[in-house]
């Protein structure tokens, strides 16, 4: 056994974590500044956060993932990071000439205090930020939230410094991506593409993450949302926010500073929040909804029809961030699928809220969100009772392999297995896509599993 | 071994400078050498990075948990911290393990925190971390629990070594309890927590056990071996082959219990000299465990490692058996290396990696015919590239000195003078002077060719500049310059985590190795780069009536 200490016993933890459904605040920054055209990300801290997070990044895209370090020192950790961080400002731009400098910080900056605010305008002062180039910034304290929270920061970031709004509206809708696969994010713009519906959607992950090999290595891959469309987005008429944690800050900001209306919809992950977002967005861009995606739909109701017989009943565990977990756990319930065990080590009273709702058939369902939350409680749930499924990220295949259990990957990060940044898992595709994935794991499982005397050529 | 490639490198250093800032570009100079072993040169190491110029390197606490102390598998390592410290070190580093059965403690695949929270920065984490350590002992009931400080930690005032010995009290001594002061700022790399990691070894474990059965006469310590894809398992069976006992391996494959007994050794090996030089000269010190240097990587260099055993030992029953063992071994790796050979003789290749793999590696890649242009440490300091020769030369600064410094006495009891310049003559004898280093190491730069670029700390954009104007043909460096390297049409071969292969180490490793780089050299998606209509030599489209 793997996790061979792992019991069904709990006891009341006031203060260890175990195998955490969770990260820190700057990775969210991290990975949201790679989607703006020509943005360095730059981590204000020790080098070590620098390095774990681009390594994390990079193993889960298998693509470069390219960002820069205050690189502290004990001193810098008593006297402030404002010379190292004026000096890498001037160090990247001279070097790496990025369009935008993306600064977030750490445990240790926010500790000491650093002022951002007071440091990015003394590089100003210095002269070391070349005219037409940007260094925008936001606070990501890694004991506050947690990656997503850094996520959403960073998008709010986006906006405070970008967005404007002039006297004239266009008939525009924002997409406010939350954290998903460059792929998903692609496939989004596909369906408003399909739907002849004019948008701009930040951050853009797609044709950076998912970059082709050309033989160069392109510091600022084609992708990313570009700055004119940033600023564009204050006179968009409407924006829709996709996940809750991750873009309603940035929504709400939007509101504030350039009077653009929005609406919060979940990731479009599944048949029902697809439906909401295919239909927020016809009425907000005022298109009708065309037969192609009718169609989409249709595909996979039939898909989903055809097999329930293998869906209905099955017991499902879960573990991953809010955004993803609220639509797939009602993607789970729309195929008669039972997701009985799920967590989040992300705080926050929506998730309980929601899946409070969605699960309210299930009685025997027990979810956590928050400090503790951990895939550690996640499988002593397990084996107080085992389930048929487990969905979410690589760490799960410890679970998996002891526990005998199927096993899809979905969410961050995935380390051993490739094609989650093209393959995407939103809109009715993706749902078509993801049902066949828990489909196949189920009946894998089957086949290498029953008896020989069950073992059949038609399932 | 196979033909060498001449490539005029002089040239890199002016080329590569002019892009800096002035100041920096200074700075870079003194990290940027052309090779001459013959009169060696000074390289700048062990520096501040540049901030903002893109670096490979981490910080201490990743050297400290992640690096020595991760692959241990039977103490509980909590991060006293925020999330994301403790998350990011969770399996990444693929130090394999093997218990001896299932009953055994493995906790390498559980990532244990205190989630630090705001409030635990206001208030002080102190109280958290106890209460973690208690719920840590009711769940697994360890024998050790090791404490790893993050950023925070140091400057909010925690005392992770007050909690440690409080709560060693409080469990009665049942549990070894000790604490890191590794946070991330403290040096300027991993480096720091290399050294932060062996002081607390040597002063919490080394030492503690002395009741042993010896399984052998001739009784070793392995030093700087990290089990990265099942290198140590390799290495453990040549020993086992050969009839050497390996008492403790520092640290892959390791238990409480092996380091408790290292001391009973007679012979200390040290593979990575960066990562684990001060816990070997703290045995020798201590106990009168000689150290020497020696790489398992290559087949040759192998040979050499267990020949340096042999000659130590001085027994010929024992230099019969390893010898015998070598040339057993090297028959089978010579077949795979012919194997692999016509399809990497000639070729090129850089390495930028760690605080040893840089050099061990060119081992292999000679045996392979394979020319090393370009070579440097992440995290090495200036002896690991001139010989530790040049230590009493190199500048203790403020980075440096902020780590602490322990005082190791002789242990009067325990000590036994093993080393006699009678056994160091007799080792001379038979293996040469220069390649006995006995307390010693020679460094890179011994090694690598003359006129070879030897580059520090090497950055984002220094790297790109040397592929740019040199085109190897495969570029070794770790999961951060993976992809970019190959969006260029290079095979990176990643030396800290072998990509998905290994074990590379010992005889079986070097054939893993010659056969790897034979399929990364000969990888032919990287051919077809170019779509049929980009290329030149496309025929214009004419009409066929």
């Amino acid at each position: 056994m793997l996790l061979r200490h792992t019991t069904p016993k709990e006891i009341d933890r006031q203060a260890l974590t175990i195998n955490p459904a969770k990260t820190c605040q700057p990775i969210g920054a991290m990975y949201a500044a790679l989607g703006l055209h020509g943005c360095l990300p730059h981590s204000h801290g020790s080098q070590g956060c620098c390095s774990y997070h681009r390594s994390a990044l990079t193993r889960h895209f298998k693509e470069p993932v390219m960002a820069a370090t205050s690189s502290f020192s004990e001193g810098s950790s008593v006297f402030g990071g404002s010379a190292n961080l004026v000096q890498a400002i001037d160090t990247i731009f001279t070097v790496y000439n990025p369009d935008i400098i993306a600064a977030h910080t750490t445990c240790l900056s926010e500790t000491i205090g650093d002022d951002m605010t007071q440091i990015v305008s003394k590089a100003h002062e210095d002269g070391v930020v070349p005219e037409g180039k940007h260094v925008i910034y936001c606070n990501t304290p890694s004991y506050v939230g947690t990656h997503v929270t850094g996520y959403a920061n960073q998008v709010t970031a986006f906006v405070k410094f970008f967005s404007k709004a002039t006297p004239k509206k266009r008939n525009v809708v924002n997409l406010v991506a939350g954290w998903m696969e460059p792929a998903d994010m692609r496939e989004i713009k596909r369906m408003a593409n399909v739907l002849e519906a004019r948008t701009i959607m930040f951050p853009d992950m797609s044709d950076v993450l998912d970059a082709p090999l050309d033989g160069k290595h392109h510091m600022y891959p084609k992708g990313g949302t570009t700055i004119p469309d940033m600023v564009a987005t204050g006179d968009s008429k409407f924006s829709i926010g996709l996940g809750k944690y991750t873009t309603e800050d940035a929504c709400i900001l939007l509101d504030n500073k350039c009077k653009v209306k929005f609406e919060v919809v979940d990731i479009p992950i599944g048949l029902k929040a697809t439906d909401r977002f295919i239909t927020s967005l016809s009425r907000h861009a005022n298109v009708p909804v065309p037969d192609a995606i009718t169609d989409e739909r249709g595909r996979l109701i039939d898909f989903i029809a055809d097999n329930h017989g293998h869906f209905y009943g099955k017991r499902v565990a879960l573990w991953g961030d809010p955004d993803t977990l609220i639509p797939l756990c009602e993607f789970l319930v729309s195929m008669d699928m039972r997701p009985v065990y799920i967590v989040t080590g992300t705080p926050g009273k929506p998730f309980d809220e929601r899946m409070a709702a969605i699960l309210k058939d299930i009685p025997e369902v027990k979810f956590m969100s928050g400090e503790r939350a951990d895939m550690f409680r996640m499988h002593q749930w397990i084996k107080q009772e085992g389930v048929d499924l487990l969905i979410g990220n690589t760490y799960g295949k410890y679970i998996a392999r002891d526990e005998n259990t199927p096993f899809v990957r979905l969410g961050f990060p995935i380390a051993d297995r490739a094609g989650h940044n093209f393959n995407p898992k939103t809109g009715y595709v993706g749902a078509t896509n993801l049902a066949i994935d828990i489909l196949n794991a189920l009946l894998d499982h089957r086949d290498r599993t029953c008896a020989e005397e069950k073992f059949e050529f038609q399932l | 071994m196979g033909d060498k490639k001449k490539v005029d490198l002089t040239t890199f250093k002016d080329a590569v400078l002019d892009k800096y800032p002035k100041k920096v570009g200074k700075k870079r100079a003194k990290a940027i050498i052309n090779n001459d072993p013959d009169n060696m040169p000074v390289i700048q190491a062990n520096i501040r990075t540049i901030p903002g110029i893109i670096t490979q390197r981490g910080c201490t606490y990743a050297g400290c948990k992640g690096v020595v102390l991760g692959p241990t598998r039977d103490i509980v390592n909590i991060t006293h911290g925020p999330i994301g410290c403790g998350f990011y070190s969770w399996l990444t580093r693929r130090n394999q393990t093997k218990t001896e059965s299932d009953q055994d403690a493995n906790f390498i695949p559980y990532c244990f925190s205190t989630d630090m929270q705001d409030s635990n920065i206001v208030f002080g984490g102190e109280e958290k971390l106890k209460q973690a350590i208690r719920e840590a002992r009711e769940l697994f009931n360890p024998k050790a629990i090791a404490i790893f400080s993050t950023c925070p930690v140091g400057l909010i005032g925690d005392d992770v070594h007050r909690v440690a010995r409080q709560m060693k009290e409080e469990f009665n001594n049942e549990v070894n309890i000790f604490g890191f002061s590794c946070e991330g700022y403290r040096g300027v790399s991993q480096s720091a927590g290399h050294h932060i990691a062996n002081n607390q070894l040597y002063k919490n474990l080394i030492g503690n056990d002395d009741n042993v059965t010896p399984k052998s006469k001739f009784r070793v310590n392995l030093l700087g071996e990290y089990n990265i894809g099942g290198d140590a398992f390799e290495i453990e069976r040549i020993f086992e082959k050969c009839g050497v006992e390996l008492v403790s391996t520092f640290s892959g494959n390791s238990t409480v219990s092996s380091f408790e007994q290292a001391h009973t050794a007679d012979l200390t090996l040290v593979m990575c000299h960066r990562s684990i030089n001060y816990v070997a000269e703290m045995l020798e010190t201590s106990f009168g465990i000689p150290w020497f240097k020696v790489s398992f990587i290559g087949a040759q260099a192998s040979a050499k490692a267990m020949r340096k055993v042999a000659a130590y030992f001085n027994d010929p029953e024992l230099t019969e058996r390893i010898e015998k063992v070598i040339a057993e071994e090297l028959k089978i790796v010579e077949a795979a290396r012919q194997v692999a050979l016509p399809k990497t003789n000639g070729k090129t290749a850089m390495l930028f990696v760690g605080g040893s793999r840089a050099h061990h590696y060119q081992d292999l890649f000679e045996e392979l015919g394979v020319t090393t242009l370009s070579a440097g440490y992440e995290f090495g300091h200036r002896d690991d590239y001139e010989g530790r020769r040049v230590i009493p030369t190199i500048q203790i600064d403020a980075d440096s000195r902020n780590i602490e410094e322990i005082t190791v006495t002789k242990d009067e009891a325990r000590f036994k003078e093993r080393m006699t310049p009678d056994v160091l003559k007799k080792m001379e004898d038979a293996l040469g002077k220069d390649e006995v280093e006995y307390n010693d190491y020679n460094g890179l730069m011994a090694q690598i060719g003359k006129g070879a670029l030897v580059i520090d700390d090497l950055s984002h954009y220094e790297m790109e500049k040397l592929i740019e104007l040199y085109h190897p043909d495969i570029f070794c460096a770790g999961i951060k310059e993976k992809y970019a390297v190959q969006k260029m049409g290079i095979p990176l071969k990643q030396l800290h985590n072998y990509d998905s292969g290994g074990p590379y180490a010992g005889f079986q490793g070097a054939m893993n190795f010659y056969n790897d780089i034979a399929m990364m050299v000969s990888t032919s998606i990287f051919k077809e780069i170019k779509a049929p209509w980009e290329r030149e030599e496309v025929v214009e489209a004419s009409y066929v009536y």
